[in-house]
Parts: C-alpha cells; structure tokens; sequence
C-alpha cells in the first residue's frame, strides 16, 4: 500500500541488481550446532559506495552474516567475495564497527584509534598521524589523551569508527553500532555518518533493529526473516536526495517507507 | 561532531586544579591513618595494662622489645633466613602460576589436563599435607619453598585462569577482525585486558605466601620468623613474641600494598590519569 502512495511524491527507485558490487554473499549459510539455522541460502550482493542496511527482527541472523563478510564466522555452507577474491578471514579492504564499541580501556583514545594500524605494522609516528585525522574527523579532536572511561556512549563509538575509518578500508561494517548510545546522540551520530559518506566514498554495511534508523540511512535495505534466517523483501527508500535531516523526518516516502517495514516485520514480532 | 571545542574545557576546567584537592584529600586520609593507628596502640596499652591475660604484652613493652630484636640483630637475621624459601618460593608461584593460568585461559586441553590439580591444591588443608611434605624433602629449605608454592600457587594460577576466560570476547574478535594474529592477540589484548584481575590473584597469592612460610618455619623446623616466635613463647618473653608476629604482620600487608602500588604505577595508565 505504501508503495502506491509513495508514487504520489516520487517514483520509487526500482530494485535493481548492483552494477558494481564489492561484496557478494553466494549461497551462504550458518548452522548453529546441529538443528539452529541461522542464515539460509542467502544471496545478496552490496553495491560499491552505497550504505546498505540488514534489518529485521532479533534472531534472522543479520549479526551473524556481518560477521560472516568480515571473516569473524565461517559459514556452514556457500561463499563470499570482497573485490571478486572469496572471504577466509578477516582483510584489509574491511574494518569492523562494534556493537559494544570494543575499545581497549587501558589505552588512550589515541592509541585505541591507532590499533588497527598496529596490528598492520604501520609504524608509530605515521599511525599516529593518521589515527589523529581521523579522531578529529568524527569530531573528538583534543580527546586524544582521554581514556575510554572518561568518554560518554557516543564518544566512545565515534572512537570505535575513528578505529575503522583509520586503517582505510573500502568497506565498513557495522554491528549496530548505534544501539548503545542515548537517542539524541544517535540522531547526531546518524547525520554525521550521511557526511562521513560523502568524505570518506566508502561501502556500508550497517546492521540494525531499528526501522527509522535504516530507512533514515540507508541506501538499500535488506530485510531478514527469522528461522531460519533468508532474505524476505529488499527496499530502497526513494527518499529525495540531499533533504536535509529535519525535513527528511517529516517526509512522507520516509514514513511510509517506516510503515510499510513495520508491516513486514509485524508478524515475526507478534 | 561540532561539540568537541565545547566539551573539551568543560573537561579541562575541573582537572587544572585537580592536583590541590587530592594532594588536600590525600593529607586528610594520612591524617585519618595516623588517628586510627594511634586510637589502635592506645587501645592496646589499655588492654596490655589491665592484665586480663598473663601473656598479653602492653604495646609499649612491645614496641621496646622490637626495637630490642633490631638493635641485637636477631630480627634482622630472621628475616633474612624467612625471605629465602619465600622469594624462591613466591618466584616460582609467580612465573608457573601465570603462565599456566594463561595456559588453561587460552587453551580448552591445558585446562582440562592442569586445572584439577590446582583446584586440589587450593582445597586441600595445607597445614595437614606438610607431615607428608617432610617425609620426602626433609627439613631443609626444599619443604619450606614447598610450603609457600603450595598455597600461593593455586591462587595465582586459578585467578590468573579466570582473568583470561573474562576477557571480553569482543575485544578478541576486534583484535582477529583489524587482522592481529594469535601472537598479538595475547600479547596486546588477553594479558593486558585479564591483568587486573591476575594482580588481585597475585596480592592473594602473596599473602598466602606469607601464610605458606610461617606456617613451614613453625612445623618443619623453627627457623628465621617461625624460630623466634617459638623460642620467645618458650622462655615466656610475650613482649618480644608480640613483636615478632606483628612485625611479620606488617610486613605482609606492606609487601602486598606495594604490589598494589606497583599495579597502579606500571600497568593502569587509565588510572593513573583518573587522579
């Protein structure tokens, strides 16, 4: 229904197949023990460039295909390309953005921010600099000394993202990275990732379980059903480009592209 | 992202100053310190002097009886004969301890195989095992050592164990994904992410220790500490016995507070820039 209505304001963006794709899920699947499917039979490949968004109720598996593209699980069954070369392990064109921020409380937000770079051998001076871009990119310039302890929620995400967004990778991957941080920090956190994309010219992937946050984000979102986990609908929200923030929450295509998931999901929540 | 110029004095303000409130605060609990040890000694002159036990010293008497002890040397060399099986003995509890409990924390077969036996060596009433002990090494420095490795041992090891499986498995698998391999993996996140809690194991270790070689020197053989509380009992000398075990008492707790001091100095930047 919302589709129809949409019309009225803009033609919805057909779903097409990526044209240049730099991941490509082919026939992945995830058995947990013997009988738990998490992931079945999945195909789906991300467009280069595009922030796209895993949606869907808890238990369809959207966390653990995340991880499946970032080498961190092995899949039961099927394969997954980066650049046309099949995942083994994690690789330097992905960096992962973690849920609980995974920040090392012992060290500085410096040396937090420049860790994966030190797991790449980059030397300290050059690591450093570059770590130091990148705080001061997502907007904590002169925390660089601070321990995580001394950062709020948000702060401490954004180091999580200086971290990935230091080792340049083509591609981020983010697990929810957002659901630890209070409401009015990730509406921030959300336009500030819209500019971080249009910096930084670098493929999303972005989990989540909240439906505003996708179709607020998103270019394509990819909706999971749960068990087993497959692919049930995928949307791109045809929301006009370059609205900013304030009006996009009052868009119509924005809201009853927010209905029509809620619709979707419904069934899997009652 | 355009709070940051904000923020940043917001936090800067309150820590400009920070040095005079603690040193402030840190003068008052010195204060509070010295009070409480002199209500202590006060307490127990009064105690010492209403004679409700024969063999209960005043603290005066014990405090000249210390300083007895020091002045003729038979502290000092007590010491010296008690630190030998407990350094050697604390030594090995330390390097084994570690690095088996990091063994067990990483690897499911080393636990499967190892931790029995600590959790053995933790249960059992180390006091009842040394008879067994003298037997086969005698009443030598071997069964001394023996003694402070049994009972420092298993608490290094098993805190130690603990410390590596409570290691977020986030900031593993953040290690894993930014490509570090096993080696970094241990090295820049498991050790130093379970160290705090190997450290609590550590001061627990120490003390017991401390436990370990008294408790050797007063059932083997009377020797350094053990020998001078034995011999002081024997003669009815209760000032000097007093002395003796509140000067052991005192060592152990400063031993294990600078070990505390040491952790805070070396291995937790964050807390140091909290103060």
């Amino acid at each position: 229904m919302s589709l129809a209505l949409a019309k009225k304001y803009e033609e919805p963006t057909p779903v097409t197949k990526p044209s240049n794709p730099i991941i490509e899920v082919r026939g992945v699947s995830k058995v947990y023990g013997n009988d738990v499917v998490a992931l079945d039979n999945i195909n789906i490949a991300f467009e280069t460039g595009h922030l796209t968004s895993l949606l869907g109720p808890s238990g369809c598996g959207k966390t653990t295909l995340l991880k499946i593209v970032a080498g961190l699980l092995q899949p039961t069954a099927g394969e997954v390309l980066v650049k046309g070369k099949p995942v083994t392990g994690p690789g330097p064109e992905r960096a992962f953005v973690f849920q609980d921020f995974a920040l090392m409380p012992w060290a500085s937000v410096m040396d937090n921010a420049a860790f994966g770079l030190k797991m790449q051998g980059v030397p300290r001076s050059e690591r450093e600099d570059k770590a130091r871009h990148y705080i001061a990119e997502v907007g904590l310039a002169g925390f660089e000394k601070k321990y995580p302890h001394e950062l709020s929620g948000g702060m401490r995400q954004r180091v999580g993202l200086a971290r990935a967004l230091a080792v340049n990778a083509d591609v981020l991957l983010m697990d929810e990275p957002f659901s630890a941080v209070d409401e009015q920090t990730r509406r921030k956190f959300q336009e500030d990732l819209f500019r971080l994309r249009e910096v930084e010219k670098k493929t999303f992937l972005f989990v989540t379980h909240s439906i505003e946050e996708a179709v607020y984000v998103s270019d394509r979102i990819i909706m999971l059903s749960p068990r087993p986990g497959r692919i049930s609908e995928i949307i791109d929200p045809a929301i006009p480009k370059g609205i900013n923030p304030d009006d996009l929450r009052r868009n119509d295509v924005y809201l009853d592209t927010v209905e029509q998931i809620w619709q979707g999901i419904r069934k899997y929540v009652e | 992202m355009s709070y940051s110029p904000t923020a940043q004095p917001a936090f800067a303000g309150p820590r400009r100053d920070a040095p005079t409130i603690w040193s402030r605060i840190g003068e008052v609990t010195l204060f509070w310190k010295i009070l409480s040890v002199v209500i202590f000694a006060a307490l127990w002159e009064y105690a010492g002097r209403t004679g409700f036990n024969f063999s209960f010293p005043t603290f005066s008497a014990t405090v000249s009886a210390f300083f007895e002890m020091v002045a003729d040397g038979s502290m000092g060399a007590a010491y010296l004969r008690t630190l030998e099986p407990l350094v050697i003995g604390l030594a090995f509890s330390l390097i084994v301890g570690i690095s088996a409990g990091v063994a067990m924390g990483l690897r499911r077969d080393v636990e499967w195989f190892t931790l029995p036996v600590f959790i053995v060596m933790q249960a059992a009433p180390m006091a009842a095992l040394i008879p067994l002990i003298t037997f086969v090494y005698g009443i030598g420095l071997a069964s001394k050592v023996l003694a402070v490795v049994m009972l420092s041992l298993p608490v290094i090891a098993i805190n130690s164990y603990k410390a590596v499986r409570n290691v977020p498995p986030s900031l593993v698998s953040m290690c894993h994904s930014f490509m570090g391999n096993r080696r970094q993996q241990i090295f820049q996140i498991v050790i130093p992410a379970a160290s705090p809690m190997m450290f609590a194991g550590l001061r627990l270790g120490v003390a017991e220790g401390f436990s370990g070689v008294v408790l050797a020197e007063l059932l083997i053989t009377p020797t350094g500490i053990g020998d001078l509380i034995t011999y002081h009992r024997s003669v009815a000398n209760f000032a000097h016995m007093y002395a003796t075990i509140a000067s052991i008492v005192l060592f152990a707790i400063i031993a294990v507070s600078t070990l505390q001091w040491i952790e805070a100095k070396l291995f937790r930047p964050e807390k140091r820039s909290s103060k």
